[in-house]
């Protein structure tokens, strides 16, 4: 099986410091390119974001914000290239166990876990003078 | 508080626009004026699933929302009127007369032929005298990207340099 690449995209240096977490902790460097939209217009997302796909065969579209320009141009991306596979609200759980779970599994599978993943990985602690204890968020 | 936000952003519904603005306003709705987007079910699912489920988004034309301003600015929830570009809010003062008295420049980005003026602002000749038209009908116009940052009145934006 060929092994799912994907695309980490969002605001600022989102995707960027994204991806320098995933490399330290995992030391794979082979798994996720960037893009920021940054300066860009939301045509220019949608263009350099359908060039990076393309070039890098890349399967799967991370995103910071539902909201966000990034996964305005992902659905733009998808419209035209229904095989690609758009997370929103990306974390880096989420990016690390993507890492892992696309080694054995098709990308539609590897995004599935790794949201779940993700997901679970948002917690809540307080204090015990709050009466709380874990929780997810 | 009602309608009172008018602003030109080429990215139309954005993080900025929901979380940026929408979070500190309280926005309740969005009205977003663009001819292709009121005429395209797949362009406004697009815009609609990107705002939360307590914010309302209304598409119109140029046409329609001149129709229909009175009403939105009579609306009582905290609202924001948007446009992709110069010229469609050009228009919409146009055929509305004297409804919108300021006009926010929130982000229009690089295209071959326009000057870098700010950070997100970048103006061809042609839009530059389209906003100094819109100040000599009596529009406030100026720029500001989110709502911690300063306003730059019209006169410091075409005079900027794009590095602020």
């Amino acid at each position: 099986m060929n092994k799912a690449r994907a695309l980490i995209a969002g605001h600022g240096d989102f995707a960027e410091g994204l991806l320098s977490a995933v490399v330290q902790i995992s030391g794979r460097d082979d798994v996720f390119a960037t893009l920021s939209n940054r300066g860009l217009s939301a045509q220019d997302v949608e263009r350099v974001m359908r060039e990076r796909v393309e070039a890098g065969n890349l399967s799967v579209i991370f995103t910071d914000l539902p909201a966000g320009s990034c996964t305005m141009a992902a659905r733009r991306v998808q419209r035209v290239r229904p095989d690609v596979i758009i997370v929103m609200g990306a974390n880096l759980a989420t990016l690390l166990d993507f890492i892992f779970a696309s080694d054995e599994a098709s990308p539609a599978e590897a995004a599935r876990h790794a949201v779940d993943k993700g997901r679970g990985s948002i917690l809540v602690t307080e204090g015990p003078a709050s009466g709380g204890g874990e929780r997810g968020a | 508080m009602g309608l009172d936000l008018f602003r030109i952003d080429d990215r139309l519904i954005h993080g900025q626009v929901v979380v940026g603005w929408g979070q500190p306003l309280d926005l309740r709705f969005i009205v977003l004026v663009d001819d292709e987007v009121a005429s395209s079910d797949w362009e406004q699912e697009l815009y609609r699933m990107g705002v939360p489920p307590d914010m309302e988004v209304y598409f119109e034309s140029v046409a329609s929302a001149a129709t229909k301003l009175a009403g939105y600015r009579a609306d009582p929830r905290p609202g924001l009127l948007l446009t992709g570009d110069i010229a469609t809010m050009a228009a919409l003062v146009e055929a509305t007369g004297r409804e919108i008295g300021a006009v926010n420049v929130g982000g229009i980005h690089h295209r071959a032929g326009r000057v870098q003026r700010l950070r997100y602002v970048f103006l061809s000749a042609e839009e530059e005298a389209a906003l100094r038209r819109l100040a000599q009908r009596g529009v406030a116009v100026s720029a500001q990207d989110v709502p911690a940052a300063r306003p730059l009145p019209l006169d410091e934006v075409l005079l900027g340099d794009g590095h602020r």
